[in-house]
């Protein structure tokens, strides 16, 4: 390299400088040359080479320029003046197509053949178009330069529909800037959350809802099938799961490739971009590349603030002063007017090299829709994800640039730069103890600090109790930290902790988790844990079940069963075996069976080559060794005779035992096996907080068990004695007498009741063992039985969720349902390494 | 380059917050899985504490919990957390244009990796 740099000594000034050729007149390009000039404007003569008519402009604000926010004048960065006056030859609207690297020279499309003694190549990158039928039609645009943006105005001025593939940076960009434009926006993007890459799954879901207030209508996890035209001009698309969207325009904004070919073809070392070394040198010391389309260190950017470091270094290793990039982290904003949103480095929550583990810190403020998670690791800031409140974006930033140690910050890091940097004001206690006695806690309820004070001195000793007392943090428990704090300071060390939290995600307990998903509405997931301040992203695998649970029976029929956070049984339907294969128990209702279900039984047993098949202790019958890919396959051939799932793998309705009752049994007193029957027949299928077993027997002699179930009734000769709370497990309970009824139907009705009750009280993995143990049964009685009108409306509210679940979750399944979970990706068979399908 | 590298589809075909088998024929199970974080990780599909499937437990962060007897595997580093001791074989995996790929020697020769 340095030899082609030797300045020779005499001859003019023009026949001293090196001859620097350009490919590419974009940010990079430009901006190398600028660099370059403001070192030593001697060196070079410089051409330019840009396959865009026009000068050299800011491409980021492309998208303010869609919006309507700027014009193409504002954003140009260097005009024709600065060419002419640093005597750069610009050729723009030529695009080179061939690098001669023996001649040393590039030929454009025109014809045009440039000598170089040091090429540059600066050729950013192409946008992706996802290869599926339709994607050439007429009114298929992508987003990448001026002529783009052109289209799409074009077409905005037309007015109808858009649709966005890809749901990035870019993307969101468009949509935002065709919707201010008065088209109506369909964004649809492949991963579940939005800009997926730079946001977390609670940030991206702020995001969407966001979006959607705003009227764009926003596809996740949607795979574009193909584009459908007619007469080659673009009328809609369909996605893989058939939903088809009208479309008068279709912005691909599904990603971008490093503009490699060019490189590729002269013979340069290229995998996903050019190579580079620390001084942007490719494999050839006479080329250069930079911008976009290189790959250093492994890494290919497609922000700006990296390259403007490439170009930095660039240009002082060509003035024989090298320094060297590194890599650098990048943060993103998103430039969507009114949605402050940031997020830089990485908050996957890797450990580092020598496995420390990340922490996150997270905290949200539900009323003002802030969400912020700060992730450190090994005392430094990793990765940040802001949304709603990006003032701290840049302070974070730099404490991960410069690797800042943030170990004796960490308590008010989240706070942001303000808080932090207070001083003694760092310590949360202090910083509380400061506050006036008018200053508002809770914004929620509007209780000052005084009058917590007052209510702690008052005898409210834990966080609990000041809840209960004056209702300062009870709603979406933001202000809990500070009222711990009031706590602390106003009694010492003699905080007395309240009922346990659901889990280490949270301040709340199960109990005040379900009242305030109900009282606030909560009906997603990612909405419990904004609004109720979750201090992880995610949850974690206690409260995600959890909260399944809750959300499925607060919103029957309308909450969205989250297959992810559930136990692998419930996942799959099936009990899993201590070798990894699955046991398969079909319902008989009551205990009762016939032929044809023994036959089939014992067909799937054949078939499927089944170890074992067993008669287990509710009443039926258990086929054992399938596996998991064969389940669907065994359910179909069930399915055909007639039987369903017996949830035997459920936190819900397992069996209902029976006796033979007053059919046969000569001291049976009512038909306990008939009754059996209707109770399984209304209550199977439904998701309750833990297992839930029941039983009817004949007579006191008592033989299904009755009063060591759930639910037990026996019969006597003047109706029906209903028990609850038994259990013959781990610790065995004997059930308590609830009540005695006349009648079928009381009977029926006070189990469905019983049921529901239980379904919206208890916690989740609380049998009602347990449960009735801790609110007590004169709790239980006086719920029900109050008021007269409870009983039918508890019933009521379990019949109508039930219209839910009574679908078998087995014949949903073996109709093809969620195959994902059942088939293998593929087989590999090594010989060949090929892959059956 | 490409050549080392075995695809194994798209990342679509993995539902984030689970993950999905790859038998290998002659050799261990593979379990490729997605993660709420958007982080792909391949492991050899047994627990090291009695074998159990680990792509059919809860994932949370990048770590999954064992169907079993709850152990928590970090899917990074293949190995056991909290006070549990015992490692599962890693295969290296790359995501690149939106499909997976594992890296072919190891795909075949995970039992080695355990050894190693
Ligand atoms: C198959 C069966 C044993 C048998 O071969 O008969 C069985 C098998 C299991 N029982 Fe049971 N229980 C079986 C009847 C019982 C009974 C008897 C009954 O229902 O009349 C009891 C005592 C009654 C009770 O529950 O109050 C019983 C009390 C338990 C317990 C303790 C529950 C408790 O609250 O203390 C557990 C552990 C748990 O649920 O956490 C348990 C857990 C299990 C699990 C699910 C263990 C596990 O987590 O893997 C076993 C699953 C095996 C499988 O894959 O099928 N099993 N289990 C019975 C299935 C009944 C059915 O048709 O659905
Ligand atoms: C709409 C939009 C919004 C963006 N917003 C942001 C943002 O907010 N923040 C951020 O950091 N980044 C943003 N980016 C990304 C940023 O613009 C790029 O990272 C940056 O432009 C890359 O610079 P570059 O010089 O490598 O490529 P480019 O700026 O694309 O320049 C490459 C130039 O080379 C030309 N060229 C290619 N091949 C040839 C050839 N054979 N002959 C001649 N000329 C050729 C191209 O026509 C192009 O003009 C945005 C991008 C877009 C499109
Ligand atoms: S008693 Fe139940 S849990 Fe225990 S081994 Fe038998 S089936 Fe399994
Ligand atoms: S086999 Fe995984 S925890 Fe026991």
């Amino acid at each position: 390299m340095n030899a082609t740099m030797t300045i020779e000594a005499g001859g003019s000034e023009a026949a001293m400088r090196q001859r620097l050729v350009v490919i590419g007149n974009g940010m990079a390009g430009c901006r190398a040359v600028e660099e370059i000039l403001a070192r030593d404007p001697q060196r070079f003569d410089v051409t330019i080479f840009g396959a865009e008519p026009r000068v050299n402009y800011n491409r980021i604000m492309l998208s303010p320029v869609l919006a309507g926010e700027k014009t193409f004048d504002e954003i140009v960065i260097n005009g024709q003046d600065w060419y002419d006056d640093n005597r750069i030859t610009l050729v723009s609207g030529d695009r080179v197509d061939h690098i001669d690297r023996d001649n040393k020279c590039v030929v454009a499309a025109s014809g045009r053949t440039e000598p170089y003694d040091t090429l540059l190549i600066a050729t950013g990158s192409d946008p992706f178009i996802i290869p599926v039928p339709g994607s050439d039609l007429e009114g298929v645009v992508t987003f990448r330069d001026l002529d783009d943006v052109d289209r799409m105005l074009a077409a905005a001025d037309r007015g109808g529909d858009a649709v966005v593939i890809g749901g990035g940076l870019l993307g969101l960009e468009a949509a935002h800037g065709l919707s201010l434009r008065g088209m109506k926006v369909t964004v649809v993007h492949l991963m579940p959350t939005l800009m997926e890459r730079q946001l977390d799954e609670a940030a991206g879901w702020l995001l969407k809802t966001e979006l959607e207030r705003r009227g764009q209508t926003i596809l996740t996890g949607a795979n574009t099938k193909q584009i459908h035209g007619i007469d080659g001009k673009v009328v809609g698309i369909e996605l893989a799961d058939g939903t088809r969207v009208k479309a008068d325009i279709v912005v691909m904004a599904a990603g971008i490739r490093p503009a490699t070919g060019l490189a590729k073809a002269a013979g340069l070392d290229v995998e996903r971009g050019v190579l580079v070394d620390d001084h942007m040198v490719t494999s050839d010391p006479a080329i250069l590349a930079v911008g976009e389309c290189v790959q250093h260190r492994g890494l290919c950017y497609g922000l700006v603030a990296p390259l403007w470091d490439m170009c930095r270094s660039l240009a002082d290793y060509v003035t024989e002063a090298p320094t060297g990039f590194e890599g650098t982290v990048t943060s993103t904003k998103l430039k969507v007017s009114g949605i402050d949103l940031f997020s830089a480095g990485d908050f996957s929550g890797s450990p580092g090299p020598d496995g420390e583990l990340c922490e996150d810190i997270v905290m949200r403020d539900a009323s003002r829709g802030v969400y912020k998670r700060v992730v450190v690791r090994d005392g430094k800031l990793i990765g940040a994800v802001l949304y709603g409140d990006t003032a701290d974006g840049n302070w974070y930033f730099d404490l991960m640039r410069q690797e800042s140690d943030v170990s004796d910050i960490r308590e008010a890091l989240i706070f942001g730069q303000a808080f932090a940097s207070g001083g003694a004001l760092a310590d949360p206690n202090a910083a509380v103890a400061a506050l006036s006695a008018e200053a508002e806690i809770c914004g929620c309820n509007g209780v000052s600090k005084g009058k917590i004070v007052s209510c702690i001195e008052g005898g409210a000793h834990s966080v609990d109790a000041v809840r209960a007392t004056c209702k300062a943090s009870a709603s979406c428990g933001q202000c809990t930290g500070l009222v711990e704090s009031l706590l602390s300071i106003t009694l010492g060390g003699e905080v007395e902790s309240g009922p346990k939290t659901m889990c280490k995600c949270t301040t709340f307990s199960h109990a005040e988790v379900r009242r305030l998903i109900v009282e606030k509405g909560l009906r997603e997931m990612p909405e419990v844990m904004q609004e109720l301040h979750w201090t992880t992203p995610d949850g974690c695998a206690s409260c995600r079940p959890a909260l399944n649970y809750y959300l499925l029976c607060a919103w029957p029929g309308e909450y969205e069963d989250d297959q992810k956070s559930r136990f692998v049984n419930e996942r799959l339907h099936a009990n899993i075996q201590k070798d990894g294969t699955y046991s398969v128990v079909p319902r008989m209702w009551g205990g009762l069976t016939n032929p044809r279900e023994l036959r089939a039984i014992a067909d799937v047993v054949e078939k499927f080559n089944a170890p074992m098949v067993k008669v287990t202790g509710g009443q039926r019958l258990d086929i054992f060794g399938i596996r998991k890919e064969d389940l669907p396959a065994v359910w179909a051939d069930l399915n055909a005779a007639g039987m369903v799932s017996g949830h035997a793998y459920g936190k819900s309705l397992r069996t209902v035992k029976t006796c033979v009752g007053s059919e046969w049994c000569r001291f049976g007193t009512q038909d306990s096996t008939g009754l059996g029957v209707k109770i399984e027949r209304m209550t199977w299928g439904s998701w309750m907080p833990h297992k839930f077993k029941i039983a009817v027997s004949g007579c006191p002699r008592n033989c299904a068990e009755a009063t060591i179930k759930d639910f037990g009734v026996v019969c006597v000769d003047s109706g029906y004695e209903l028990h609850v709370g038994g259990n013959g497990g781990i610790k065995v309970r004997a059930t308590d007498l609830l009540c005695k009824v006349a009648t079928e139907e009381e009977a029926l009705e006070h189990c469905a009741a019983f049921i529901q009750l239980y379904r919206e009280e208890a916690w989740y993995l609380e049998r009602t063992a347990p449960w009735i143990e801790r609110v007590g049964l004169d709790t239980v009685k006086a719920a029900l039985f109050d008021d007269p009108d409870t009983v039918a409306q508890l019933a009521a509210r379990f019949r109508h969720s039930q219209q839910f679940m009574q679908d078998d979750p087995w014949a949903q399944r073996a109709s093809g349902d969620r195959a994902d979970l059942h088939n293998h990706i593929a087989t590999v068979r090594p010989l060949e390494m090929e892959m059956a399908r | 380059m490409i050549g080392d590298w075995l695809d194994i589809g798209p990342v679509t075909q993995i539902e984030p917050g689970t993950a999905r088998t790859l038998p290998v024929e002659g050799g261990e199970e593979i379990a490729v899985f997605h993660t709420m974080r958007n982080e792909f990780f391949a492991i050899v599909n047994l627990c090291p504490h009695r074998r159990g499937p680990l792509s059919q437990g809860i994932v949370h962060g990048d770590v999954v919990t064992c169907p079993l007897h709850n152990w928590n595997i970090s899917l990074r580093s293949g190995q056991a957390l909290g006070g549990d001791e015992g490692c599962v074989p890693t295969i290296p995996l790359r995501v690149d244009a939106g499909r997976i790929y594992l890296l072919r020697a190891a795909v075949i020769a995970p039992r080695e990796a355990r050894a190693a």
